[in-house]
């Protein structure tokens, strides 16, 4: 890291609903080429944090520069383009449900008029096998695949443009361990063949040691711990520690309590 | 404890969120309209909604109309019969079927079928991330959702209300020929006689208009849906009653102007 520029640098961000702030001046630096965990409590803004960074949510204040540029100043076709280097992979997957899983996975190429349709559907077959899935797959619509299937097939749908940047959103959750920790591989392996700096959010701390190279712990709309993913089960920080060990006493059960 | 202002502040409330409302509307549309002149067109996506409205409600459709021309001719000799101005059926029909039933009821079927439709799987997207998803990938989810809806609607309920308007006079001349004991050809003459294109086209733009309104209203409510599953219904009711109660007025609005002609 030392002295490198942030591919993504978030200052003073800020966000709320009606009376309730959700972000309240978050501060996060993301190195180009790491990838990033922020855990954090149910309901603490970690969502409403990607929404932010990926432009489906507008913040009432604060900065967001991603490679020198503050996109939030950005003329809309200039944030469109930033937009599109950013990859994600939604909880849920996201899968459009009325098109076949291979057009599902080439629906970048596609819809940017990239390839002919059938060259969209063996580049679609192609990153299809990437993440483990057969080329008979492509065949079926998201409906007929399992959760952890759908899982793969939304990681090759996010890979498939080839993104500088990939954000994971709750990769793992409602995954059984071990195809948890398959999607983990994946994800690491994915974003290691593109080189994309990556940003996860996730509960699960198995997965947030296994993807991130940093962890980031978010709790009342601010970064109160950010240090290396190896650190972050003995961080030393009450609240990172009660949340990653999951202990009933704590700073956080204390505030739920008031 | 109830103030005397209070009253007034409910109407308020309801005069901003009409406005709000009717603000909010007018722009989607303008949006959703403004993107069928830039480019990219998702003509794929235009073709899929052309058929599903056109192709798929043509049996309710037909249906209806039918019918509306046979029900209308028992009608209106029920009622013509008390005046000895039977010979008059063939022309209400035809006019009524042109002028007013046809896009109506056409419009009110596809309104039903179609933008309950239309605002369930926008709004199942909007609930489960897809329209986001949408945006993560390149894809403005207005130019490919909402804009080829609007033009397909706008042109099949026309495509639509043709078969219909035929098929409404065929309802009427079964009726009276087969069953009232009008002479065929004499019905087929003076229905086609008094038929102007006026009428035809009038018809024919109500129904463009009635079809803007109906897939307007079903991606207009779906896009805003929030709340899953319940939000969706929610979202799927509001889009039959508001596409039916603005078609049933601009059925009055567009009649004025054409009457005005």
């Amino acid at each position: 890291m030392n002295g490198a520029v942030p591919k993504i640098r978030l200052r003073e961000l800020r966000k709320g609903f009606g009376n309730k702030v959700v972000l309240d001046g978050v501060d996060l630096d993301v190195m180009p080429g790491t990838s990033t965990v922020v855990i954090g409590g149910s309901g603490s803004g970690k969502s409403v944090l990607l929404k932010c960074i990926l432009g489906l949510m507008e913040p009432d204040s604060g900065s967001i520069v991603i490679d020198g540029e503050d996109v939030l100043s950005l003329p809309a076709a200039r944030r469109e383009a930033v937009r599109a280097r950013i990859g994600m992979l939604f909880q849920n997957g996201a899968l459009f449900d009325s098109l076949p899983v291979w057009e599902n996975v080439a629906f970048g190429l596609l819809a940017q008029r990239k390839a002919s349709r059938r060259a969209a559907r063996k580049r679609g077959e192609e990153f299809l096998r990437h993440v483990g899935l057969a080329a008979s797959v492509g065949e079926l619509t998201p409906a007929e695949l399992s959760g952890g299937m759908q899982k793969r097939v939304a990681l090759a749908r996010a890979i498939a443009a080839q993104p500088e940047i990939m954000f994971f959103d709750e990769p793992t959750t409602g995954l059984d361990p071990i195809m948890g920790a398959i999607i983990d591989g994946l994800i690491v392996d994915c974003v290691k063949r593109l080189g994309s700096t990556s940003v996860a959010i996730t509960h699960d701390m198995a997965s947030a040691q296994r993807i991130g190279d940093t962890v980031a712990m978010l709790h009342h709309g601010r970064i109160v711990w950010s240090g290396p993913a190896g650190r972050v089960m003995d961080s030393g920080n009450p609240v990172v520690d009660q949340f990653t060990h999951g202990r009933r006493e704590g700073p956080i059960q204390m505030e739920l309590r008031r | 404890m109830i103030s005397l202002l209070d009253p007034l502040a409910a109407i308020g409330r309801t005069a901003i969120g009409v406005c709000r409302l009717t603000g909010n509307l007018a722009l989607f549309a303008a949006v959703g309209v403004s993107h069928l002149v830039r480019p990219p067109f998702y003509w794929r996506m235009f073709g899929r909604a052309l058929v599903d409205i056109g192709y798929f409600s043509l049996p309710v459709v037909a249906l209806t109309a039918v019918f509306t021309g046979m029900v209308l001719a028992l009608q209106t000799y029920t009622g013509f019969a008390r005046f000895n101005a039977e010979s008059a059926i063939a022309n209400v029909v035809v006019l009524s079927i042109t002028r007013e039933l046809g896009p109506v009821l056409a419009g009110l079927m596809v309104a039903g079928r179609i933008g309950a439709a239309m605002a369930a799987e926008i709004g199942t997207m909007r609930v489960t991330d897809q329209i986001d998803a949408l945006s993560t990938l390149s894809t403005n989810p207005m130019k490919y959702l909402v804009a080829p809806r609007l033009l397909a609607g706008t042109i099949a309920l026309p495509l639509l209300v043709v078969i219909a308007d035929i098929l409404g006079v065929m309802g009427g001349f079964i009726v009276s020929t087969f069953k009232l004991g009008f002479n065929q050809a004499t019905y087929l003459r003076s229905s086609l006689d008094f038929l102007q294109t006026d009428d035809i086209v009038s018809g024919l733009a109500k129904a463009a208009v009635f079809g803007f309104l109906i897939t307007l209203m079903g991606c207009y409510q779906g896009y805003n849906s929030r709340g899953g599953a319940q939000g969706v219904g929610a979202a799927t009711t509001a889009a039959v009653v508001s596409a039916s109660i603005l078609i049933l007025a601009f059925d009055y609005v567009l009649t004025e102007a054409f009457f005005a002609r």
